[in-house]
C-alpha cells in the first residue's frame, strides 16, 4: 500500500532523509532574528541590581541623590502588582521575582532599572548602593545538611543482599557545576500590552517553554492566561538553561515595561549570564554494590545527593530522573536508591539537557569499573553479565518490553572501534592477570618522556519524555491547519537549534503522505499556538511529534482520506472554498499503551521507552603537563528512527561534545557563593582543537508508541562521554578517579599521590 | 565624529564615538544584525567580521580602527553568491547540518571564508579555533567547509577551462 502512496506522490517519503532545514536559510545568511536584533518604537534598555552577598537582610536600597534619574525608570518589590505574586511560577512558590527584604544567593535580583541609553543606564547602576546585614551563608554543599527534596526508589532487600555478598564495592564520585552555555545569552523584550491591550502584557525573548512564561507571568500580574502573549524569537542554543530561567527575565522586563509604559530589552551580558542564571546540579553519588566473586550484581545501594542552590527551580524533577538513572543499564534484584536535593545559599541550579541522568549515570558508569579492577574482571565482561535486556526489570520495576538495545549498542560499538573483541561471552580478558597485578601492586611507573593511553566505555540508557504520569498531567496539544498552499504545523515545541520544525514537518508531511515542501510551520506564539508542552526531556519528537501524527490521520478523515499530494490539493481545495472557517485539527497526549506509574512509590512505568548508548573514548595524558586529551569518541545510540540523520548525528555529536568538555574542561569555581570564573577567558569550553573525531553510529530500533519508532535523542548522548573518559584514564594509569572534570591540577595531584604511595 | 568605513563594498558615514566597539556601530549604526554578540570579550568569535580579509572579533575594534578599511560581514559573504543563490559555503552549512542554533553560524562562515583555498582539515580546526560552537560539536562545521573548498576548487578548474576556450 504504502508503494503505491508513493507513487501516487511522485515522492518517496521524506522520513529517514535529510530535507533542508526549514530555517536554515535565514541561519546561513545571518537573517535570522534573534531577540537582540528586534527593537520596537520606543524602546528603552532595563538592567537588574544584584545581591552582592549570599545572605542577609536588605537593610536599604538606596540611589544616589547628587545623580540626575531622569529618564529612569526603577522597579523594587514595592512596584509588584497587589494582584499578583512575588513568586515565579515553578513547582514550590519558594522564589521571588525581586528580593522583598531577604536575600538567599549571590546575584539575587533586588532591583531593575531602565533606560533609553544604555551608557546612561550602566552610569546609573553604578549609583545605586544597597546596605545589607549579612548573616551566614550555607556555601559548601559538601557539609550542607537542609534537605529540600528526597526520594526513594526500593526493589527487593538490598540489606540483605549486602549482608550476603561475597564482596561489596563502595565509591563515591563527584561532578561539578556546568553552564549550558548557549553562545546567545538569555535576553527578553517586554511590551506593556497585549494586541493593543493595555490591561495584557506581550514578551518576545529567547526561551524554550512559551507556555511556562505564560503562567509565570499570568501569576506575577495577576492576569488570566488570556492577556498574556509570549513569542520565541530564534532561539541561540538553549540546552535546558532556557526552560525555566526565562520566566525569571520576562517577569523583570515586564514589570519595567509596565511601569515605563514603554517596550523595554534585557540583554544579558556574558558575565551577568554566568552569574545569575541556572547550572547543571554539582553532584555527589555514593554506591555500595553488593557482588560475586565471578561478577554478579546481586544488590546495589545508592546514595545521589544533588547541590539545589538557594530555592528548589525544578530540583525535584532533576532528581526523579537522577534517580531513576541512577544504577545505570543493569538489572539488578535488590536496589535502594536514595536522593536528595541539598539547599546552599549559591545560585539556584536547573535544567541541563540530561537533567541529573549524567551525574547519577556518571557514578554508576566509573564504578562499574571500580568494581571490574576490584574483582580482577573485564571492564565489558562485567556489563555483558549484568546489562538489562528484553524483558528485564528495572529499578522501578518497569519491565522493559520493547526496543532495548543495551546489548546491541555494546557490540556495535566495540565493533567500530576494535576494542576487546576477544571478550564476547563474558570470557576473561588475557590481560585479567595484569589488571590483578596492577590492583595490587599499583602500575607500573610512567613511560619516560612518553604519553600514557588508555581506552575506556560506558553504557547508559536516557528515558525518553516526562517522568511517569508526566505526560498524562501535561497534556500537550498539537495541531495542524489547512491552508491553501497545505498544512501548517502549530506547536507549542520550540526550535532551539535541535530542528523541531524541519523534524516535526518531516513527521507531518509522510503521515499525510505530502511532500516535505508543503508543510509548514506557524511561529511559536502562544497567541497562535497551543501548549504542546515544554521543549525539554528528549519529548518533542516521541511525544509532540506522536501527537502530529494523530493529528495528521484526523485531517486526512476530515479531507475523505485523499491519497497522494494532488488528491489532497483537490480536496484541500473544495474544503476551503466550501467553508471560510479554517479547518484545525488539535489533538490531545493519548499513553500509549498502559504505563502505570506511582509518584508515591516510585515504582511503575518510568518512562514509555529508553534511548540506549555506548561510548568508547580513548585518551592520552601527557605526564609532563597532566594534560588529559580525548583523541577519539565513539557513540553509539539506539534512538528508535532517525527522522532527520543529519540532525539526529548533529545532536549526537554535540551532545557528546558537551559531555566531554564537563569532563575535561567546565570547570566552574565558586568563591564566597559567586563563580568566580564568570568569563569565557576563564570557563573554557571545547573548540575546534579541543574536539577529538566523534564517530556515531545510529541504532534504529524502533519503539511502538513513537512516531515511525522514533524516540528521544537530544539528551542521550550527554550520559556517557565523562564516564568514559575517567574509565580511559583508569586504563591509562590505573588510577580511579572519582571526580570530574579532570583538570591538569587534579591529574596532577593523582598522579603525584600515586608516584609517592610507589617511592614510599 | 564622523567616520567614513566601507563595508560589504559600500561606503557609510556613521557618526559614532570613536571608539564605539565595531559591532554596535554594525548592528545599531547600519542595522547589519547577522553580526552577533556571543560574550563581548573576544573568546567565541560570533562577531567575527573580515577587516581587510583577515579575520576578526568586531567586538574588540574601536570603530574608528576601520577608518578606510574594508569590512566584511556575513551579509556581505551573501553578496559574494549570484544574488539568487547562497554562496559555496552558506549552501554547504544548510546542506551539512552546519548550522543548528544558527548564533555562532555568522562568524564561523565569515571565520571560513578566509580559509585557503587548499586548507586540510587540520588548517580547519586551526582557523576555526577561534569560533566557539555549542551545538554542532564542530564535525558538521568541517564537513560543511570540506565540501564548500572542494566545490569552489572544482568551479575554479571549469571556468579556467572556460578562459581558456
Amino acid at each position: 500500500m504504502s508503494k503505491t502512496k508513493d507513487k501516487a506522490r511522485g515522492k518517496g517519503p521524506s522520513v529517514g532523509t535529510s530535507v533542508p532545514r526549514a530555517e536554515g536559510v535565514e541561519k546561513v545568511t545571518g537573517a535570522a532574528l534573534y531577540v537582540d536584533d528586534l527593537s520596537f518604537p520606543d524602546m528603552i534598555h532595563g538592567r537588574t541590581i544584584r545581591s552582592t552577598i549570599p545572605r542577609g537582610r536588605v537593610l536599604s536600597v538606596e540611589r544616589d541623590p547628587e545623580f540626575d534619574w531622569s529618564g529612569f525608570t526603577w522597579v523594587d518589590h514595592r512596584d509588584l502588582p497587589a494582584a499578583g505574586k512575588n513568586v515565579v511560577a515553578m513547582i514550590v512558590e519558594d522564589q521571588p521575582f525581586l528580593v522583598v527584604d531577604r536575600v538567599n544567593h549571590r546575584e539575587e535580583p533586588i532591583a531593575l532599572l531602565a533606560h533609553a541609553d544604555k551608557e546612561r543606564l550602566a552610569d546609573g547602576l553604578a549609583h545605586v548602593k544597597v546596605v545589607y546585614e549579612a548573616e551566614p551563608a550555607v556555601l559548601d554543599f559538601e557539609s550542607a545538611t537542609e534537605v529540600i527534596k528526597q526520594i526513594a526508589i526500593t526493589k527487593g532487600d538490598v540489606d540483605a543482599a549486602l549482608a550476603g555478598a561475597e564482596i561489596i564495592v563502595e565509591g563515591t564520585y563527584r561532578t561539578g557545576h556546568q553552564e549550558q552555555l548557549y553562545i546567545e545569552c538569555n535576553g527578553m523584550i517586554a511590551l506593556p500590552e497585549r494586541e493593543g491591550d493595555p490591561r495584557g502584557v506581550t514578551v518576545y525573548g529567547s526561551l524554550q517553554c512559551p507556555y511556562y512564561v505564560v503562567r509565570a507571568l499570568s501569576v506575577l500580574f495577576g492576569l488570566p492566561s488570556e492577556l498574556v502573549r509570549v513569542v520565541q524569537t530564534t532561539t541561540g542554543g538553549g540546552f535546558g538553561g532556557k526552560e525555566e530561567y526565562p520566566s525569571i527575565l520576562a517577569g523583570h522586563a515586564a514589570l519595567l515595561a509596565r511601569k515605563a509604559g514603554r517596550p523595554v530589552k534585557m540583554i544579558y551580558d556574558r558575565v551577568e549570564d554566568l552569574l545569575a542564571t541556572t547550572k547543571r546540579h554539582p553532584s555527589i553519588v555514593t554506591h555500595r554494590t553488593a557482588m560475586t566473586r565471578d561478577g554478579k550484581m546481586l544488590g546495589v545501594d545508592i546514595d545521589v545527593r544533588l547541590d539545589g542552590g538557594a530555592y528548589l527551580t525544578l530540583s525535584p524533577v532533576v532528581l526523579s530522573r537522577a534517580c531513576i538513572h541512577a544504577l545505570g543499564p543493569y538489572a539488578v534484584e535488590h536496589v535502594r536508591i536514595r536522593g536528595r536535593v541539598i539547599k546552599t545559599n549559591t545560585p539556584p541550579n536547573g535544567a541541563f539537557r540530561g537533567f541529573g541522568a549524567p551525574q547519577s549515570q556518571f557514578a554508576a558508569e566509573c564504578h562499574m569499573d571500580e568494581i571490574a579492577a576490584r574483582l580482577g574482571i573485564d571492564p565489558i565482561a562485567l556489563r555483558r553479565q549484568n546489562l538489562i535486556a528484553l524483558g528485564g526489570v528495572t529499578a522501578t520495576g518497569q519491565t522493559l518490553k520493547e526496543s532495548v538495545s543495551s546489548e546491541d549498542v555494546l557490540d556495535r560499538a566495540l565493533a567500530r572501534h576494535g576494542l576487546g573483541k576477544s571478550d564476547k561471552k563474558g570470557k576473561k580478558s588475557k590481560d585479567t592477570k595484569d589488571k590483578k597485578a596492577k590492583k595490587n601492586n599499583l602500575p607500573s611507573p610512567l613511560p619516560s618522556g612518553g604519553k600514557l593511553r588508555g581506552t575506556g566505555l560506558a553504557v547508559f540508557f536516557h528515558g525518553s519524555g516526562f517522568t511517569g504520569g508526566g505526560e498524562v498531567k501535561l497534556a500537550s496539544k498539537a495541531g495542524l491547519e489547512l491552508t491553501p498552499r497545505g498544512v501548517k504545523v502549530l506547536v507549542g515545541s520550540t526550535e532551539i537549534g535541535q530542528g523541531t520544525r524541519t523534524m516535526l514537518a518531516q513527521i507531518v508531511a509522510d503521515t499525510l503522505g505530502l511532500p516535505y515542501e508543503m508543510i509548514e510551520t506557524v511561529e511559536p506564539d502562544t497567541a497562535r499556538v497551543p501548549d504542546s508542552g515544554p521543549t525539554v526531556a528528549s519529548r518533542t519528537c516521541m511525544i509532540v511529534g506522536r501527537i502530529l501524527q494523530r493529528a495528521a490521520v484526523h485531517l486526512l478523515e476530515e479531507l475523505g482520506n485523499p491519497v497522494g499530494a494532488r488528491a489532497f490539493a483537490a480536496a484541500a481545495e473544495r474544503r476551503l472554498a466550501a467553508s471560510a472557517e479554517p479547518l484545525r485539527v488539535v489533538e490531545t497526549y493519548v499513553k500509549p499503551g498502559e504505563i502505570i506509574w506511582s509518584d508515591e512509590t516510585y515504582q511503575g512505568d518510568a518512562y514509555g521507552a529508553f534511548a540506549w548508548g555506548c561510548n568508547i573514548a580513548d585518551v592520552e595524558i601527557d605526564p609532563v603537563t597532566y594534560e588529559v586529551r580525548c583523541t577519539r569518541m565513539t557513540a553509539v545510540i539506539d534512538i528508535g528512527r532517525a527522522i532527520h540523520p543529519i540532525l539526529a548525528e548533529g545532536q549526537i555529536e554535540g551532545g557528546t561534545l558537551q559531555a566531554i568538555g564537563w569532563a575535561l574542561y567546565e570547570d566552574i569555581t565558586m568563591r564566597d557563593g559567586k563563580m568566580s570564573n564568570a568569563t569565557l577567558t576563564n570557563y573554557i569550553i571545547p573548540t575546534t582543537l579541543d574536539t577529538p573525531p566523534i564517530d556515531v553510529e545510529i541504532v534504529e530500533n524502533p519503539y511502538s508508541g513513537g512516531p515511525f519508532g522514533a524516540k528521544g535523542v537530544g539528551e542521550c548522548p550527554v550520559d556517557g562521554p565523562a564516564a568514559a573518559i575517567v574509565n580511559a584514564i583508569r586504563a591509562a594509569t590505573g588510577l580511579g578517579l572519582r571526580q570530574i572534570p579532570v583538570t591538569p591540577e587534579r591529574m596532577m595531584a593523582a598522579l603525584d599521590a600515586q608516584q609517592i604511595v610507589k617511592a614510599g | 565624529m564622523a567616520i567614513d568605513l566601507k563595508v560589504n563594498g559600500v561606503r557609510h558615514s556613521v557618526d559614532v564615538p570613536p571608539l564605539k566597539r565595531l559591532l554596535d556601530t554594525l548592528r545599531e549604526d547600519l542595522g547589519l544584525t547577522g553580526t552577533k554578540e556571543g560574550c563581548g570579550e573576544g573568546e567565541c568569535g560570533a562577531c567575527t567580521v573580515l577587516i581587510d580579509g583577515a579575520p576578526v572579533n568586531a567586538c574588540l575594534v574601536p570603530t574608528c580602527q576601520v577608518e578606510g578599511s574594508k569590512v566584511t560581514t556575513i551579509e556581505g559573504i551573501e553578496r559574494l553568491g549570484d544574488g539568487k543563490h547562497l554562496a559555496a559555503l552558506q549552501q554547504a552549512f544548510l546542506e551539512c547540518g552546519g548550522a543548528q542554533c544558527g548564533i555562532c553560524t555568522p562568524g564561523m562562515i565569515v571565520a571560513a571564508s578566509s580559509l585557503p583555498a587548499d586548507a586540510s582539515l587540520e588548517d580547519i580546526r586551526q582557523g576555526l579555533a577561534g569560533n566557539l560552537c555549542r551545538c554542532t560539536g564542530y564535525t558538521k562545521i568541517y564537513a560543511a567547509v570540506q565540501q564548500a573548498l572542494a566545490q569552489a576548487k572544482a568551479t575554479k578548474k571549469k571556468s579556467g577551462k572556460g578562459k581558456k576556450k
